[in-house]
C-alpha cells in the first residue's frame, strides 16, 4: 500500500482503534483472569468482600479438586500422625485430612477418551466420504449442506429423547462407545462439509498424474491428496474434539456414573462445607486451559470452521 | 513368438482389466461414503422418525411396561392451546432479539475499529475468540460464581464504578435481572464469533471500491452508509442465522447459570422440553413438543435463507 493511499487510516483512527479494542479485551478477559485467579485462592480468600485481588497463591483448590477429604474434630486431628507429603499437608492445613481419590481425574479421562475417539472416528469417515464428494458423483451430494443445517436445528433435547431409548435396548446407555458413536454423529456432517471444502482446493491434476503413473485410485488418495490435505484435516479434527470436548446436553442426559464427562460433572463438585469455590475453579481451568491452547493453533481457520465453511476468508 | 501374457491382455475387456488392477472409482465412492450415511441414518435419522412416531402417543419412558396408547393429534393441541408454553416461547425471543442485537452492535462495532489494522490487531484478535471457544456447561457454572449475590465479582464491579450498594441487587435472584444476566453472558461469550465474521466481510470489500469513491468526494459518513454497510450486510445476516438457530435451542449455558429460574423468568423452551422429557417423563408429550421446536425454527431459517439469498444477488 502506498503512502499516499486514500484507504489506509490516518495514524490518529488507529491509535484510537487500538486504544478501544484493547479496553474491550481487557473487559472480556476479566472473567477469565478471575476464574484461574480463584483457582489459586483459599476458600475464605474466594469469598472474601471486597474481592482480593492480590493473595497469596495456594493450591489447595486443586488438591480438593482431585481429593475427597473429611474434616474431624480438632482433637482428633491432633492425635494423628504428622501428614505424609505434599497433598496431605495442603488438607491437613485446611483442617481435613484425606480420604480418598474425587472422580474428577476419571472424568477427565473420560472427556479424553470420547473426546479423542470421537475425534479419530469423525476424521477416518469423514475424510473417506468428503473425498467421494469431492471427486465422484455421488447422488445427494447437494443436499448435504441443507442436511448439516437441519441437523444443528434440532433441539439437542430433541434428539435425546429416541437416542436414550435407543441405547437403553442396545446396552449403550453410559457406555464410551455409546458417546463416541452420538458425538462422531453429531461431528461428521460438519467434518465432511469441511473436508470436502479443503479437498476441492487441491487441484485434480496431482492425482490424474499419480492415475498415469500406474497408481490405483485408493494409492492416489493416500499417497498424493491425504499429505496434501493435511493441514486441513488437522484443524478439522480440531473443530470435532473442541465440540466433544464441550459437549453437555447429551452427556448430562445419557451417561451417569461410568462414561460422565467433566462438563456435567465439575458443577457437582462441592466442598467440605459449603461450595468450594477454588476447587471448582481449579476444574473450570484445568478443562478450558487445553481448549485456549487449541484455539491459539487454529486461528488460521477458525472463522471457516465456525462458520461451517461458508466464510472462508 | 508372441507372449501369451500379452494376447491374454488384449484378449480381456477393459472393464475386468480396470477390476484387476484396482476397483472401479464407482466402487470406491460407495465404499467411501457408505459408513457416514450408515451413521447418519442410525443416529439422525432414525431417530427422529422415532420421535414423530413417539409424538403421537402417549409413551412414557420411564414406564416402558406401561400400554401405549394413539392419542392422534392431542399432544400438539395441548401443547399450541398452553398459555404457559407461549410464555416460555416469550421468554425465549426476549432472549433470542436481545443477544442478536447487542451482538450485532459491539461484533461490528470492534471488527469495524479492528480493520483499521493497528499494530497488535492479530493478536487482540486471537485473545477476543477465547471465550466462544469455552464449554458453555463451564462458562454457566462459573458465571454463577461472579453472580453471587453480595461477593460476587460483577456486583462489586457495579458498586465500584456506579455506588450502588452490592447487597442491593442480585443477578440471579428475584428482581426481574435474570433474564438480562443469560444475555450477558451470551453476548460475552459469542460477539466475537459476528465480529469474526464482520471482520471477514469487511476485508472482502476491495480498496478501489473506496478510492473511486474518494475521487468522486463521497464523504466518509456517506462511505460507510453506501458502500460498507451494503457489502457487510451479507456476512452479518449469516452470523444472525447461526446466533438465531443456536440460541433458539440454547439449552447448557442457561441450565447452568439459572436453571430456568427465580420462577420461570428464565425458562426457555429447550430446557421446559428437558423438564417434560427427562423429569416428568411425558415422553411422548415432550416428543410433540420438540417437534414443535423443529419446525417452527426450520421454518423461520428457510424464510431467512430466502431472504439473506435476495440481499446476496442484489
Amino acid at each position: 500500500m502506498s503512502a499516499y493511499s486514500v484507504t489506509e487510516p490516518s495514524k490518529a483512527s488507529k491509535l484510537a482503534a487500538g486504544l478501544l479494542v484493547t479496553l474491550y479485551t481487557i473487559i472480556t478477559l476479566l472473567p477469565l483472569v478471575w476464574i484461574i485467579s480463584t483457582s489459586f485462592k483459599t476458600g475464605p480468600d474466594s469469598i472474601s468482600y471486597p474481592p482480593k485481588v492480590f493473595f497469596e497463591p495456594t493450591v489447595e483448590g486443586y488438591v480438593n479438586l482431585f481429593t475427597t477429604r473429611t474434616r474431624p474434630a480438632v482433637s482428633e486431628l491432633e492425635t494423628l500422625p504428622p501428614p505424609e507429603g505434599l497433598m496431605e499437608e495442603i488438607a491437613r492445613r485446611q483442617g481435613t485430612i484425606i480420604t480418598g481419590p474425587s472422580r474428577f481425574g476419571e472424568r477427565f479421562m473420560n472427556s479424553v477418551i470420547i473426546g479423542f475417539g470421537s475425534t479419530a472416528l469423525s476424521i477416518f469417515l469423514g475424510t473417506l466420504a468428503a473425498y467421494a464428494f469431492s471427486r465422484f458423483k455421488v447422488p445427494l451430494k447437494d443436499d448435504l449442506l441443507f442436511f448439516i443445517l437441519s441437523t444443528r436445528m434440532m433441539p439437542p433435547i430433541a434428539v435425546a429423547i429416541p437416542i436414550y431409548l435407543m441405547y437403553r435396548e442396545l446396552g449403550l446407555s453410559d457406555t464410551h462407545l455409546g458417546m463416541i458413536l452420538l458425538y462422531t454423529a453429531v461431528n461428521i456432517s460438519l467434518a465432511v462439509w469441511l473436508l470436502k471444502g479443503f479437498i476441492d482446493e487441491i487441484p485434480r491434476e496431482y492425482e490424474e498424474a499419480a492415475l498415469i503413473d500406474g497408481y490405483t485410485r485408493f494409492q492416489a488418495f493416500r499417497k498424493v491428496v491425504l499429505p496434501q490435505a493435511a493441514t486441513g484435516i488437522a484443524s478439522t479434527a480440531i473443530f470435532c474434539l473442541i465440540f466433544a470436548w464441550n459437549e453437555y446436553a447429551f452427556a448430562v442426559l445419557l451417561t451417569s456414573g461410568n462414561a460422565q464427562t467433566a462438563p456435567p460433572f465439575i458443577p457437582t463438585i462441592i466442598g467440605v462445607g459449603g461450595q468450594d469455590w477454588p476447587a471448582v475453579a481449579a476444574g473450570a481451568t484445568l478443562f478450558l486451559l487445553p481448549v485456549m491452547i487449541f484455539t491459539i493453533l487454529l486461528r488460521k481457520h477458525l472463522l471457516r470452521g465456525i462458520t461451517f465453511g461458508a466464510v472462508r476468508k | 513368438m508372441p507372449n501369451p501374457i500379452d494376447i491374454a491382455a488384449k484378449a480381456t475387456p477393459p472393464a475386468l482389466a480396470r477390476k484387476v488392477r484396482g476397483l472401479s472409482d464407482r466402487t470406491i465412492a460407495w465404499i467411501f461414503v457408505a459408513p457416514t450415511i450408515f451413521l447418519l441414518l442410525a443416529i439422525n435419522i432414525f431417530p427422529l422418525i422415532w420421535t414423530i412416531r413417539l409424538s403421537f402417543t402417549n409413551y412414557a419412558a420411564n414406564k416402558p411396561n406401561a400400554e401405549v396408547k394413539w392419542v392422534g393429534i392431542r399432544n400438539y393441541t395441548r401443547i399450541l392451546t398452553d398459555e404457559d408454553i407461549w410464555s416460555h416461547m416469550t421468554t425465549t425471543a426476549h432472549f433470542l432479539i436481545w443477544t442478536i442485537v447487542l451482538q450485532v452492535i459491539i461484533g461490528f462495532t470492534l471488527a469495524w475499529l479492528i480493520n483499521r489494522k493497528f499494530k497488535g490487531n492479530d493478536l487482540l484478535t486471537t485473545l477476543i475468540v477465547v471465550p466462544m471457544m469455552l464449554s458453555p456447561a463451564v462458562v454457566g457454572n462459573f458465571w454463577t460464581f461472579l453472580y453471587q449475590p453480595q461477593i460476587g465479582m460483577v456486583n462489586y464491579i457495579v458498586e465500584f464504578f456506579t455506588g450502588i450498594p452490592a447487597a442491593s441487587f442480585s443477578m440471579l435472584g428475584p428482581g426481574g435481572l435474570a433474564p438480562w444476566s443469560i444475555i450477558i453472558v451470551d453476548t460475552w461469550m459469542w460477539t466475537p464469533f459476528v465480529m469474526l465474521i464482520c471482520l471477514a466481510g469487511l476485508r472482502s470489500i476491495p480498496d478501489y471500491i473506496y478510492e473511486a469513491a474518494e475521487v468522486d468526494r463521497a464523504s466518509k459518513w456517506r462511505q460507510f452508509w453506501t458502500i460498507t454497510v451494503p457489502m457487510v450486510l451479507p456476512f452479518l445476516m449469516l452470523a444472525v442465522l447461526f446466533r438465531g438457530i443456536e440460541n433458539f435451542k440454547m439449552f447448557d449455558m442457561v441450565n447452568l447459570l439459572t436453571g430456568g429460574g427465580p420462577g420461570d423468568e428464565t425458562l426457555l423452551t429447550s430446557i421446559d422440553l428437558k423438564r417434560e422429557a427427562f423429569e416428568k417423563w411425558r415422553t411422548g408429550y415432550s416428543s410433540a413438543y420438540a417437534i414443535i421446536l423443529f419446525v417452527t425454527v426450520f421454518g423461520l431459517a428457510s424464510i431467512y435463507v430466502k431472504a439473506l439469498n435476495k440481499v446476496k444477488e442484489r
